[in-house]
């Protein structure tokens, strides 16, 4: 077990360096750190002095290791339209879409676990089929689109839910949180709603195959042999081994609903790092996108490996044996 | 013509003709496509022209409502085009995107995976170490990412210019290592069939037997997730273009009309977004819904996405 | 008199599209407390979906469409869920073929021992374990406390399958149906949870239906044979009789096909044909055109399972027990 931890943590490094260096050359290639921080209007003289002082013209790879070692410090350069540090912006608008991830994997898994297991059990009848039809036009409905029907029939027709911003925040620690609101739940269903709405009939589909498949295994049927009760069998013999696959496909696919934030954030206007990356492109701010790039990049990297080694802590033979 | 006779008694063709999904599916699917294909011929306006629009047609509702117009059957947009021939050259620039994105990532996908499953060890290693992270990043994301810096780099203008071959671009590289791994998954399974060693021991070289004895057992999951790619594609352009990170206002994919109507919802035009959501909504569908009834007929358990 | 088992006229088939599939048609068997029955046949033969059958176990398609089980006077067809739930590993157990795929990988072997017992009585934990462990030492297990705790692959194939018999055994059950349970297993060990098994059930009094294609086996541990051939008893009897005397022509090809010890180097004697498939049963009995004796009603009536004058065996055969004709057999000896 140790020894695969370690192999996971020494691969998500690299990976992460090797962002690093595509960041890195993205913001030589396009970015103006001259004007990051001193704005447009400075003359020219001024500017080649400035490039100077921050070693601007120093060789690539010397400019590279001076990134990584800013980088490890929490420095990822200045934003260009916020006059702050682009570490300091995105943590600002971090929790905003944590917390809309966080209300959406709640949605999915609490649906998706019970429905993906009754389907397997059932696959035939009409429940079934209605659950597995409906997943199937979840699917082929983007995100965006849910989001702006949500909004119409919620809040322009009904007008029970808000249709925009996170509402009410308060603020602990330095983060702000909108769950300890009325307000703020309030205003945060909708999006995490939409923001489930392409993920769930993918888990829903991903937990029935992999039980279906289950339930036709040997040892369940040794289960039946032993006589065991429906229940334990279905939710234990059977879960479990579920679980195993589906914490592989469904823990990446949990850190791929970051991608999707971006989408539902602009449709709500959400205070979050999606929306925040998509003013950034408008703008031109290179030091933010670079930034966002590496800090989510550096997001999915650990998830992932949070769930590869979660991964071996429930698989029994990858526990003892360490090996896979 | 024995390949036809082959096919006509195919399982496959059985099992469609009694498959009622998958054949309603294919039929607006086709449909759907010859549309979009004859738009130019069909459509009652062109909405490209810039001389035919008038500002002042803009937000016209649908034909059957109160303020509508016979001329423009489904309303107008922003612009004051008509919706309906809007929506048909959107659909037009999304299969061409899309079958063009697919055609690029799978041409990429299936070198990569062949290349990696033949050789093993330490470049099949890495090639799919790089295939698993892009993955784990999420194709959505990569194509955002991509389209962001091209967008920043280029300048907007230029950007939009180029937006057709440069979304093609996007989005192929975006989703290439789907069609790695499953290549790569079905060489290393024919790898060590008989035929295969044959051709080694005839003294055929390597190439030739990749490409030419390898690759076409490879065929029925590339096929698979073809359509299903095709789909995610279409999705995908749709989102970038709502983002505005796509097809420009002036030349609108179904995902920029989505964009552009989303605003004007509040104000009561509904119709800008709804009608080019229903058709993308069930051209994916139908997409969606053959690709599910392929992968059952060929293969029930090879693609699990 | 009250058999332990008494299966009569039991009938299976299997719904598929393109029509029911028979796939037991009316077999009969008697097993009586603590007594040994070693069901054999080839693949296909029918013997694991009858031992399915008693249990009532049969993977869909597959249903019991006739005759009926009587166990301990009861008929067990007629049973609902729950109540077979409560005879399944508790009064009747099943040992599978594979030990490798019957244990579930991610639970370990104590949890697999206690909740068999725990499913059938109202026993605490540690009760349990104190059962579990004492069944591992019946079937030899080293260090059973440390066992508990394992899971699965930890173990080797012979130990495995010791641990689906220390479970077969845990609440005592009066009869053990075992599907092939040494096929998938190294020769060497075969031997081994073969004598295993039958020690145990010889001390504890248990009764055994003995599924399998090895009439080596099963001459060495049962007390009687039923012979399968597509979906039938075609012979039946005691061990030692049809060993020495098999009276129907498949049982005597299936004796004579075992390499003979004691003249090394002679070809195998083979029985021309294969067994037909659930699809083509042929008319008649199913054995008649790979048959060396048959005469004309084989090929349009099946013979019923009968005692045959003159011998103590049962078969179901129509030439058997008549004026002795030169048959082609003879002739061409």
């Amino acid at each position: 077990m140790f020894a695969f931890a370690v192999r996971r943590i020494t691969q998500a490094i690299i990976v992460m360096l090797v962002i690093g260096l595509l960041g890195f050359s993205i913001k030589q290639k396009i970015g103006d750190p001259v004007r990051d921080i001193v704005g447009v209007s400075v003359s020219v003289a001024e500017r080649d002095a400035l490039r100077e002082k921050l070693g601007l013209n120093d060789p690539f790879p010397v400019q590279y290791v001076r990134f990584i070692k800013n980088a490890v410090h929490g420095d990822l350069g200045m934003s260009f339209f916020f006059k702050r540090p682009t570490l300091e912006v995105i943590l600002a608008k971090a929790p905003a879409t944590l917390e809309l991830v966080f209300a959406s994997s709640l949605i999915i898994i609490l649906l998706s676990i019970p429905l993906g297991i009754y389907t397997a059990i059932n696959p035939r009848n009409m429940p079934s089929r209605i659950i597995m039809g409906g997943s199937i036009v979840g699917v082929s409905i983007p995100v965006f689109l849910t989001a702006i029907i949500l909004i119409y029939i919620f809040a322009v027709e009904l007008h029970w839910l808000p249709s925009y911003g996170r509402g009410e925040t308060v603020n602990i620690w330095g983060w702000e949180s909108g769950f300890l609101t009325l307000d703020g739940l309030k205003h945060l269903i909708l999006p995490s709603i939409a923001l489930s709405s392409i993920m769930l009939p993918l888990f829903i589909r991903l937990i029935r195959s992999e039980m279906m498949e289950t339930l036709e295994t040997e040892y369940v049927k040794f289960a039946w042999a032993k006589g065991l009760s429906r229940w334990r069998i279905w939710f234990l013999h059977a879960f479990k081994n579920t679980l195993l696959p589906v914490i592989t496909v469904g823990g990446v696919q949990l850190g791929i609903l970051i991608a999707y934030t971006i989408l539902t954030e602009t449709v709500f206007q959400w205070q979050g790092m999606g929306f925040m990356f998509l003013e950034a492109v408008e703008r031109s701010d290179t030091s933010l996108l670079v930034a966002y790039i590496i800090v989510v990049g550096a997001l999915f990297v650990v998830v992932n490996t949070i769930v590869d080694i979660i991964y071996g802590l429930v698989n029994p033979t990858i526990r003892i044996t360490g090996r896979k | 013509m024995k390949q036809w006779k082959r096919f006509k008694d195919s399982y496959f063709l059985h099992s469609f003709k009694h498959d009622r999904v998958a054949i309603a599916s294919f039929v607006v699917l086709l449909t759907l496509i010859l549309l979009s294909i004859l738009a130019p011929a069909i459509a009652p306006h062109n909405p490209y022209d810039t001389s035919s629009i008038d500002i002042m047609d803009a937000e016209i509702p649908p034909s059957w409502m109160e303020e509508g117009n016979p001329d423009f059957i489904l309303g107008t947009d922003i612009q004051g085009r008509d919706l309906l021939s809007t929506m048909l050259y959107g659909m037009r620039l999304s299969v061409m995107i899309g079958c063009g994105a697919v055609a690029l990532q799978a041409i990429i996908g299936i070198f990569i995976g062949m290349i990696s499953g033949y050789m093993g060890g330490k470049v099949d290693a890495f090639l799919m170490r790089i295939a698993d992270v892009q993955l784990s990043f999420s194709t959505l994301m990569v194509a955002i990412m991509i389209s962001a810096i091209f967008q920043v780099a280029f300048g907007v203008g230029r950007y939009e210019e180029l937006a057709v071959p440069l979304l093609v671009l996007i989005i192929g590289l975006a989703e290439w290592p789907q069609y790695a791994r499953t290549v790569r998954a079905s060489v290393l399974g024919e790898k060590n069939k008989e035929y295969v060693e044959a051709a080694r021991v005839i003294g055929l070289s390597s190439r030739r037997i990749r490409w030419r004895h390898i690759l076409p057992n490879t065929m029925s999951p590339v096929l698979v997730i073809s359509t299903i790619q095709v789909a995610n594609a279409v999705m995908s352009e749709a989102a970038l273009s709502f983002l505005g990170l796509g097809m420009p206002v002036t030349k609108p994919s179904l995902g920029s009309l989505i964009n552009s109507g989303f605003e004007y919802i509040f104000s009561g035009s509904w119709w800008i977004t709804l009608f080019p959501g229903i058709l993308l909504v069930v051209f994916v569908l139908v997409i969606n819904l053959l690709g599910d009834w392929l992968r059952d007929v060929l293969n029930p358990k090879l693609y699990k996405g | 008199m009250g058999h332990l088992l008494e299966v009569k006229d039991l009938e299976v088939k299997f719904a598929l599209r393109m029509g029911d599939l028979t796939a037991i048609n009316g077999v009969s068997f008697t097993l009586d407390r603590g007594e040994r029955l070693g069901l054999v046949g080839e693949s296909g033969a029918g013997k694991s979906v009858t031992g399915f059958a008693i249990i009532n176990l049969i993977s869909k398609p597959g249903y019991i469409s006739g005759g009926s089980v009587i166990f301990d006077d009861r008929d067990l067809t007629g049973l609902t869920g729950e109540g077979m739930r409560h005879i399944r590993g508790n009064l009747i157990s099943m040992i599978f073929q594979d030990p490798m795929m019957t244990l579930n990988p991610v639970l370990t072997i104590g949890t697999q021992m206690v909740e068999t017992l725990q499913a059938h009585m109202n026993i605490s934990r540690k009760d349990a374990e104190h059962i579990a462990l004492e069944k591992l030492r019946m079937v030899q297990i080293p260090s059973p406390e440390k066992r508990l705790q394992q899971y699965p692959h930890e173990f080797s194939g012979g130990m495995r399958q010791r641990i689906v018999v220390a479970i077969a055994l845990l609440a005592d059950p009066a009869l053990i149906i075992a599907d092939e349970p040494t096929t998938a297993l190294d020769v060497t060990i075969q031997a081994e949870i073969m004598e295993l098994l039958l020690e145990l059930c010889k001390s504890e009094g248990t009764g055994l239906i003995l599924i399998t294609h090895d009439l080596a086996v099963v001459s060495q541990v049962t007390q009687k044979i039923a012979v399968m051939y597509a979906g039938k008893i075609v012979e039946a009897g005691l061990t030692e009789d049809i060993i020495d005397n098999p009276l129907h022509p498949y049982t005597q090809g299936l004796i004579k096909a075992l390499p003979d010890g004691r003249n090394p180097g002679t070809r195998l004697n083979q029985i021309p044909g294969v067994m037909p498939s659930l699809i083509d049963i042929p008319p008649g009995c199913s054995f008649h055109p790979r048959c060396t004796i048959r005469g004309d009603i084989c090929r349009y009536e099946s013979p019923a399972l009968r005692e045959i004058p003159g011998y103590r065996n049962m078969a179901a055969c129509h030439m058997l027990g008549l004026k002795k004709e030169p048959t082609e057999k003879d002739r061409a000896e």
